[in-house]
């Protein structure tokens, strides 16, 4: 695997708050998921991710739970709040807005 | 919604701090055995699949690190432990430290001393309401005398101004005297600053008093009875705040006065801080005397109308001033025009420049200071490489050695000001104890906007110290700083520089001080040193006045004063004593008209000026005074058998050049004396060029008071007892 792919600026808030969208997951879950889901394409560094889920948190969009995990052992899940929803949200209506743009950018080009 | 979650996440992490970091640690473990797990199951045996794991995570605890500063107190987290850390540096270093904060006290202590003293003295508004509509009017072109600008007000002309004008409220009048307050019930008699006022004065400037009532239009007349109102500290001494004292009947110039009132605590007289007791001028001074034109003596104060600006007010009365004028050609000494300024303005005028001078030199020492501490900061740098490349080596971000930096400095400087402030109160409780007669030095203290000044004055040195003293350790190479200061080699060539140019800096500034402070020293010097024109070492002078009762007769006054200095020379040791309404640089006190009876009288409208002093024959001799031409008074003269009169060389030279002024007379008053003597000049005031002076004989005894010069070998403060 080369050097993995760096997440577009301001969008690692966005993917977080997509993939916990449908159910509480914990930190390790939310960055093995993000990189399935995008096709092993994205890889998010922990250096990267525990301070953004952090900031989410102390921002009020996320809350976090300790719960017992699939394998017996505690671990820290996190979830959307109601506020969380509506940025994500707004977020999502954001980032659509930019791709477009992007993309009418290079395919025209 | 989100908000409350904000603050609720808020509140967590300020109560659970610990808690939320060992979580941080758990969370950290539990992604790095997860991840561990997953190499396992991808077939690494257990050390690589956790070395893998780790690789991944990269700097653990920086991680931790960057984690925490997203939690909402892990900024003043940080500033908490700088603050601690700093403490430590500083405490370690002891000599350094005191060194430092005792420069930046003395810096901060100056400055906070001098904004106190400006701010109260020149910024902050007279305790009454509205001062700003409170103005000092003045007389302007005097005839006779052509350099006045601000000259004091003849009752007549007040008068006028009162009725006539359109741009003040209300104005009002007021003039010092010297009060005797009797003895009573085993107290020694006293003497006070009084001051006669018009009864609207008070109301006018908003005060009220505190005790009995103010003056009312009454007791403002000739044929009224004494009134008197007593200032709060007066009360407070003499009658031991008993409030008894109200219609009770004390003695004031042996005439009798009932005490009508008592003034507010806060209450300061505005020309004159040392006022003790105010009475109504209308029943002291005689109703001719306030209609005078020409008998300048009275400081007037008035109140705008609101909307009214000093120059629409000026020219109002000056008007006023021009028609009176022109109505009375044949007066000698009368005002042709008018100009007011306000009180406040008026009161600080001689303090102003000396003070923001005073201002500047401070401002350019607390440079000096922070300079000082920045070259210090400096020194201690080049000690501290070392841990600072260590601590940059482990990971520690430049931004937050910069702080740790900022803060050192910052600690320095608030342990300094923090002195400093203590400084400064103990210099300003000096002051007003060591200069009483300073202008508005009643109002100085420290109060909540100086200790804002100090508090913005130390974060400003904190700033400029610290940056200045951390730029010395930027762009120096880790590496290299480890391993020079492993060798224990020389400094860096940059620091040096820096170094070198903050000497620079502070040479020059030093030396701006040096020069500004010389050229005070100097006037100071030239001020000391202006020859007064007589004797002033071992010299002793004492105040005198004589009043009512038996003092009344001309010829009692005589035979006191001849008695009086007779025993005084009779005392051992006294080499010599005199009496005078006033020695040198006591002050103007009054300036008189006079005509040389051998000239041409002057055209109608013009009038010679010169000051007057009473003294009696042997005061000259006493105070070291040459008689250049002629003789002193007979003493032999009494009465109005003593027609004679002594000038000042200056007085000669200008009124009578060329002339032999020996046996010419000179008219004063409408009684004729011959000029038997010419005196060295005199200055009235320090700092003034000496003036023609006329000197009339004591032994007429016109005078009721003045000054007692005795000379003598010996201590001359040992006579000042025996003679009261």
């Amino acid at each position: 695997m080369g050097k993995p792919s760096d997440l577009v600026q301001g969008t690692l808030d966005l993917l977080i708050l997509k993939t916990i969208l449908l159910e509480p997951k914990h930190g390790w879950a939310i960055a093995k998921r993000i990189q399935q889901a995008s096709g092993e394409v994205l890889q998010v560094q922990q250096g990267s991710l525990y301070p953004a889920l952090h900031r989410l948190e102390q921002q009020g969009w996320i809350k976090a739970k300790w719960a017992e995990s699939e394998t017996g052992r505690q671990a820290k899940f996190y979830a959307l709040t109601a506020a969380g929803r509506k940025q994500l949200e707004a977020e999502t209506a954001n980032w659509n807005r930019l791709s477009a743009a992007i993309d009418l950018v290079v395919t025209e080009a | 919604m989100r908000f409350l979650a904000q603050l609720r996440m808020w509140a967590l992490m300020l109560l659970a701090r610990g808690t939320a970091a060992s979580c941080l640690d758990a969370e950290l473990r539990d992604h790095l055995e997860r991840q561990t797990a997953e190499n396992i199951a991808a077939g690494m045996s257990a050390d690589d699949a956790r070395y893998a794991a780790l690789r991944e995570f990269g700097n653990l605890a920086l991680l931790r690190d960057q984690t925490r500063a997203r939690w909402s107190w892990s900024q003043l987290e940080g500033l908490l432990r700088d603050v601690r850390y700093g403490v430590r540096t500083l405490a370690r270093a002891p000599a350094f430290t005191s060194i430092a904060m005792v420069v930046m006290a003395l810096g901060i202590g100056a400055n906070v001393a001098m904004f106190t003293v400006i701010r109260s003295v020149l910024l902050k508004p007279l305790p009454y309401p509205d001062p700003d509509r409170l103005m000092m009017v003045y007389e302007r072109d005097v005839v006779g005398d052509p350099d006045s600008m601000f000259n004091v007000v003849a009752g007549g002309m007040y008068a006028e101004w009162k009725q006539q004008n359109q741009t003040f409220q209300n104005l009002g009048l007021a003039g010092g005297f010297e009060s005797n307050v009797s003895g009573a019930g085993g107290q020694l008699p006293e003497k006070l600053h009084g001051v006669n006022c018009t009864w609207n004065l008070l109301p006018l400037l908003g005060v009220k008093a505190a005790l009995g009532r103010s003056f009312t239009a009454d007791d403002d007349r000739w044929a009224a009875n004494g009134t008197v109102m007593l200032t709060w500290g007066l009360w407070k001494r003499r009658f031991g705040g008993d409030p008894g004292i109200l219609n009770q009947t004390v003695q004031i110039n042996r005439r009798a006065c009932t005490v009508i009132g008592v003034l507010p605590a806060w209450f300061v007289f505005p020309e004159d801080p040392a006022v003790q007791l105010l009475t109504p001028v209308y029943h002291e001074k005689p109703a001719e005397r306030m209609a005078s034109r020409g008998n300048h003596q009275f400081v007037v104060i008035g109140r705008l109308h609101p909307g009214v600006t000093a120059e629409q007010a000026s020219t109002d009365l000056a008007l006023i001033a021009r028609r009176l004028h022109d109505a009375h050609l044949d007066e000698p000494i009368i005002g042709k025009s008018a100009v007011t300024r306000p009180l406040l303005d008026d009161m600080v005028v001689d303090a102003r420049r000396p003070l923001y001078m005073l201002f500047a030199a401070t401002g350019c020492m607390l440079l000096i200071v922070c300079l000082n501490v920045a070259n210090l900061l400096v020194a201690r740098g080049a000690a501290l490489r070392r841990e600072h490349a260590i601590r940059m080596a482990l990971g520690g971000g430049g931004m937050r050695l910069l702080r740790a930096q900022l803060m050192e400095s910052f600690l320095l400087c608030s342990g300094g000001g923090a002195a400093g402030l203590a400084l400064a109160w103990a210099a300003i409780g000096w002051l007003a104890k060591a200069r009483p007669d300073l202008s508005r030095v009643e109002a100085v203290h420290i109060d909540v906007p100086v200790v804002a000044f100090a508090v913005g004055l130390i974060c400003l040195c904190a700033l400029v110290a610290g940056v200045i003293g951390s730029r010395a350790s930027r762009g120096e190479h880790m590496l290299t700083s480890l391993q020079e200061s492993g060798r224990g080699s020389t400094m860096a060539h940059g620091r040096v520089r820096l170094r070198k140019a903050l000497m620079t800096l502070e040479v020059a500034l030093t030396v701006v001080l040096l020069v500004g402070a010389g050229l005070l020293l100097k006037s100071y010097q030239r001020l000391r040193s202006s020859d007064m024109g007589c004797t002033t070492s071992n010299v002793l002078t004492m105040r005198i006045a004589l009043f009512g009762g038996r003092f009344g007769d001309r010829g009692e006054r005589v035979n006191f004063f001849s008695d009086f200095l007779q025993k005084v020379r009779a005392l051992p040791g006294v080499q010599a004593a005199g009496f005078v309404q006033a020695v040198p640089g006591q002050g103007f006190w009054g300036d008189g008209p006079f005509s040389i009876v051998e000239h041409p009288s002057l055209s109608v409208g013009q009038t010679d000026m010169a000051i007057y002093r009473w003294a009696d024959p042997g005061y000259f001799a006493a105070m070291g005074i040459p008689v250049l031409r002629g003789r002193t008074f007979d003493d032999g003269k009494r009465l109005d058998k003593a027609n004679e009169i002594v000038i000042s060389k200056k007085f000669a030279d200008r009124k009578l050049p060329g002339e032999n002024p020996i046996g010419k007379h000179v008219r004063v008053d409408d009684r004729v004396l011959t000029i038997v003597g010419v005196v060295g000049d005199t200055r009235f005031a320090q700092s003034e060029e000496p003036a023609p002076m006329q000197y009339l004989p004591l032994y007429s005894g016109f005078p009721n008071h003045g000054s007692l010069v005795i000379r003598s070998s010996q201590d001359v403060d040992k006579f000042a007892l025996p003679v009261e």
